[in-house]
């Protein structure tokens, strides 16, 4: 008898051509809270589908012991039955049914003669939102809440199936930050009731707040696993990177010009309830060789402000003025703000960045194909080269531009983004969370490119919700909050906690 | 121009001279010509079929009569999958080819009949009808932002309700022998009247000589640039076998009545919407709608342009396969055009277009149109009955498309 809930015992699992796992050693303690980092890429994901059985037994080498009994999981309901429960990061609930419906999904309230109680199915999934802490009506839809919700809901479908071990993949990925404290104090209080927990994460923060022991794997080995006491951020990234990051964030001498780009009054509505105020006012300016940085919460609007002036491509009723080098000018049009030298890459890179079943060349020229056109044909062979030089310069790992890019990791199709838009050349490129969802070494290189744009003399805005990255790199951060401007600093002034309390000043009311 | 890359990138500019390494080894070799063949499934799906058929009809198939019959019976379906599977990999549907087909139909015979009008004025008239149709569609599609399904749904019923209307009720024959050439005019004799016609031989020739050419010449461009291309050995024997093909398909066409007039029609199309397709900013513009219509969006597409002149142009050729088979029957019908979409939508899978928009290509639909060609002609020439016929085309449909879903998943695609 062991205290372990759970021992993965030498697991390897190959794909064709790659080993994802190599001899991987996972032991989990009954009743604590577990973490597993790496970099994208290094694994994590693939172990959690072992163990969730998406790999059937047979697929993998090794052995899973769980409650001290070898299994081999068939499926996921295989696992499911065993009372483990993955949550992924994309969510698996279907939008237009209710919170009830959803997490009785499958699993449905039957009353007599095999029909679905409705008010059972509605009872007992208020006693589980009760547990979560969510105070919504079960017969709410699951497309009116928020993701912090979702999540929660995620987690109250988890615990109607008498959840034993929780496996938790990204879970405050999407979500702001108070969201997030409150999703990590359920995972404590859950502890508390007993339930064991496999915590998947990239925020260190978030990890050192939780977690009871921490397994660390890098190229599909397991590196070591770190109890709660000796856990320190330094530790846990030399161990994923595989060397001392003493610099998170390169350096960047900043040779700042004359203005690119001014703002005055930006106001913008929400799309369908145009009474909404989204961007109230905005007033900013981005100089040549500048990096300006947008700080805000979720739902600051920061977003807003920038798919609205590019192009109006989000709200309403939209105000204001834009200036180009001191000249007026407007965007009413993608093509119109792109054509005036501004580029925006998106926070959402596989809904609104990439075409994810062409190569990584037809990516990149998408924004310019004009500059590849002779006599009314692209020259597709002067795009093969265009295409080869950013791959090469941009380090974007793939074994020729003629790869998909929905084959790539978040890093690399992060990369094909930005040329993207660094071949379309622009003189004021906004970059919205260009890190999210990338591993630690990914975004060094990323800053990187980012300090050689500006360099280059190009303006840098740059909108992210990691606070400690706009400082690392940002030369003047902008505080966003509900929609208005609150605050403007240089970054020797913007501390943290300076930050942060603009960006939750609130609206005189 | 002529470097267009900003000075941003430190890397040094590499150009040519990037061999690869592993050129000259037989699996290296190997493996281009399994991609090759993986890529060009459809090619030998179409071969097989045509195998198939030559020897369950004793050769009939592949004589030249029916060679000649193949193309000019399958033509106005051809010209629609060239539409169609643009409008597919936009993302879109069009299930009203058929009933515009007929109403342009109708429209050419009240001209070129009724009104006695010069048959190329009723030519021209008729596409501007078929442009207009397109318009109309376009703008409900583009603009308003109703799906295509929808809108061609009511196409389908609007314009089979309006061919009834201006035919009133009656067929409308006989075109003029100009407009008639249309659908079964051949070009041969020009030199004199021989067994063998010289100039489809020729043609037939030119068209060999100018494909080498092409294709070298693309060939040598990309190895300037770098680029990987297939071993030689293999590009030649891909060259020999289809020059092959051409000259078969030449000379049956010779020892017949010549070049089908229809065929002159389709090559161009072919031609003139492969280079549309593949190399100007407008298709890439298509492809990348098809993709991610929202990253195209945000790259600066035009996306609602381009949604509204695919309509257009699939308005168009809708009354140019229209025009085809009105001048092959030689009668403007209320029934003319009935099922044209199913078959064109049919090419167009069938040629490895994907329902979700992004992938396909004009060459592929062609040849998913010759397929469904052989298979009607084929069995037809086994006496095999309407019924069953329709039953065979709907189960190839199903195993094409699901071949290709099998495909994918094997390559590892989600």
């Amino acid at each position: 008898m062991t205290t372990n809930i759970l021992e993965m015992r030498g697991i390897t699992k190959t794909f064709p051509g790659v080993k994802a796992l190599s001899n991987v050693n996972l032991e989990v303690e009954r009743g604590e809270v577990h973490a597993i980092c790496g970099e994208n890429g290094a694994g994590k994901s693939t172990l959690m589908k072992v163990l969730s059985g998406v790999y059937a037994h047979g697929t993998y080498g090794g052995d899973i012991v769980f409650e001290n009994e070898t299994v081999e999981f068939k499926d996921l309901s295989d696992s499911e039955a065993k009372g483990i429960v993955i949550i992924h990061q994309e969510l698996a609930l279907s939008p237009y049914l209710s919170i009830a419906e959803n997490i009785f999904l499958n699993n449905e309230q039957k009353g007599r003669g095999g029909l679905i109680d409705w008010n059972k199915t509605n009872f007992e999934a208020s006693k589980l939102l009760a547990r979560v802490g969510l105070r919504e009506n079960p017969t709410t839809k699951i497309m009116d809440i928020g993701v912090g919700k979702q999540q929660l809901v995620e987690i109250a479908k988890a615990l109607s199936k008498e959840v034993k071990l929780l496996i938790l993949d990204e879970p405050t990925a999407a979500l702001n930050d108070e969201d997030s404290d409150h999703l990590l104090d359920l995972i404590l209080h859950l502890k508390g009731q007993g339930i064991t927990s496999i915590i998947i994460s990239h925020k260190l923060n978030e990890i050192k707040k939780v977690a009871d022991s921490v397994t660390v794997i890098r190229d599909g080995k397991t590196i070591e696993t770190i109890a709660k006491a000796d856990v320190t951020e330094d530790r846990i990234i030399k161990d994923m990177v595989g060397r001392d990051l003493e610099h998170r964030y390169p350096d960047h001498t900043p040779h700042i010009g004359e203005e690119l780009l001014r703002v005055e009054d930006w106001t913008a509505h929400h799309p369908q309830d145009s009474s909404r105020v989204m961007v109230d006012n905005v007033n900013l300016n981005v100089r040549a060789g500048e990096i300006v940085g947008i700080a805000g919460l979720m739902g600051a609007g920061r977003t807003e402000f920038a798919m609205s002036l590019f192009g109006q491509s989000y709200g309403s009723r939209i105000s204001g003025k834009v200036f180009l080098r001191g000249e007026e000018i407007k965007t009413r049009t993608v093509a119109e703000a792109i054509g005036h030298g501004i580029a925006y890459a998106t926070e959402d890179r596989k809904t609104y960045g990439l075409n994810l079943i062409e190569d990584i060349k037809r990516n990149i020229s998408m924004a310019s194909l004009k500059k590849l056109e002779r006599y009314g044909l692209v020259h597709d062979n002067e795009e093969y080269a265009v295409a080869n030089e950013y791959r090469k310069s941009m380090n974007i790992k793939a074994p020729s531009v003629l790869v998909k890019t929905g084959k790539l990791s978040g890093g690399n199709q992060q990369k094909v983004v930005l040329s993207k838009w660094i071949y379309a050349d622009p003189d004021v490129l906004i970059l919205d969370e260009p890190t999210r969802g990338i591993d630690v070494g990914a975004k060094y290189e990323i800053y990187t490119i980012i300090n050689r744009l500006a360099a280059a003399g190009k303006g840098i805005v740059m909108i992210s919700s990691e606070l400690p990255e706009l400082l690392g790199i940002c030369d003047r951060v902008y505080a966003l909050s509900e929609g208005r401007i609150t605050g403007e600093l240089p970054v020797e002034e913007a501390t943290p906690e300076a930050m942060l309390k603009l960006m939750t000043m609130e609206k005189p009311r | 121009m002529s470097n267009p890359n900003p000075p941003i990138l430190e890397e040094t500019h590499v150009g040519g001279g990037n061999v690869n390494p592993v050129e000259n080894t037989f699996t290296d070799r190997l493996s281009h010509v399994l991609a090759d063949l993986g890529k060009n499934g459809i090619f030998i799906a179409l071969i097989a079929v045509v195998v198939l058929f030559s020897i369950l009809t004793n050769g009939i198939l592949l004589r030249p009569q029916n060679i000649s019959n193949l193309v000019v019976q399958n033509g106005y379906i051809l010209v629609l999958a060239i539409g169609m599977v643009m409008v597919i990999i936009a993302g879109h549907i069009d299930l009203s080819v058929g009933s515009v087909a007929a109403f342009v139909g109708a429209c050419s015979g009240v001209f070129a009949v009724q009104w006695g009008l010069p048959w190329w004025l009723s030519v021209i008239l008729s596409l501007g009808i078929g442009a207009l149709v397109g318009v109309w569609q376009g703008f409900w599609v583009a603009f308003v932002g109703i799906p295509a399904f929808i809108v061609t749904l009511a196409g389908m019923l609007i314009f089979r309700g309006l061919a009834l209307v201006v035919l009133g009720n009656a067929n409308i024959g006989s075109f003029p022998a100009e407009y008639r050439a249309l659908g079964n005019g051949f070009l041969s004799d020009v030199f004199g009247d021989f067994e063998i016609d010289p100039l489809t031989l020729g043609v037939g020739a030119l068209a060999i000589v100018i494909l080498i050419v092409q294709q070298v010449r693309t060939r040598r461009g990309r190895q300037k640039y770098g680029q990987d291309v297939e071993p030689m050995a293999w590009f030649i024997t891909k060259l020999v076998l289809v020059s092959a093909a051409i000259g078969f398909f030449a000379y049956s066409l010779a020892s017949y009545k010549g070049i089908p007039v229809t065929l002159i029609i389709l090559a161009v199309l072919v031609l003139v919407y492969g280079i549309v397709m593949n190399r100007t900013v407008f298709g890439r513009h298509i492809y990348a709608i098809g993709g991610n219509r929202h990253a195209a969006e945000l790259s600066g597409i035009k996306t609602r342009r381009v949604d509204f002149w695919l309509f257009v142009n699939m308005g168009v050729l809708a009354a140019l396969a229209g025009l085809i088979f009105t001048a092959r029957l030689n009668l403007a019908g209320p029934k003319a055009g009935d099922g044209f979409e199913l078959e064109a939508i049919s090419a167009a899978f069938i040629g490895g277009a994907a329902v979700q928009g992004g992938v396909g290509t004009i060459g592929g639909a062609i040849v998913g149109g010759l397929i469904i060609g052989v298979l009607n002609n084929g069995m037809s020439i086994l006496g095999i009955g309407i019924e069953w016929q329709q039953a065979v085309k709907g189960l190839v449909l199903l195993l094409a498309v699901a071949f290709d879903v099998y495909n994918k998943r094997r390559s590892g695609g989600q």
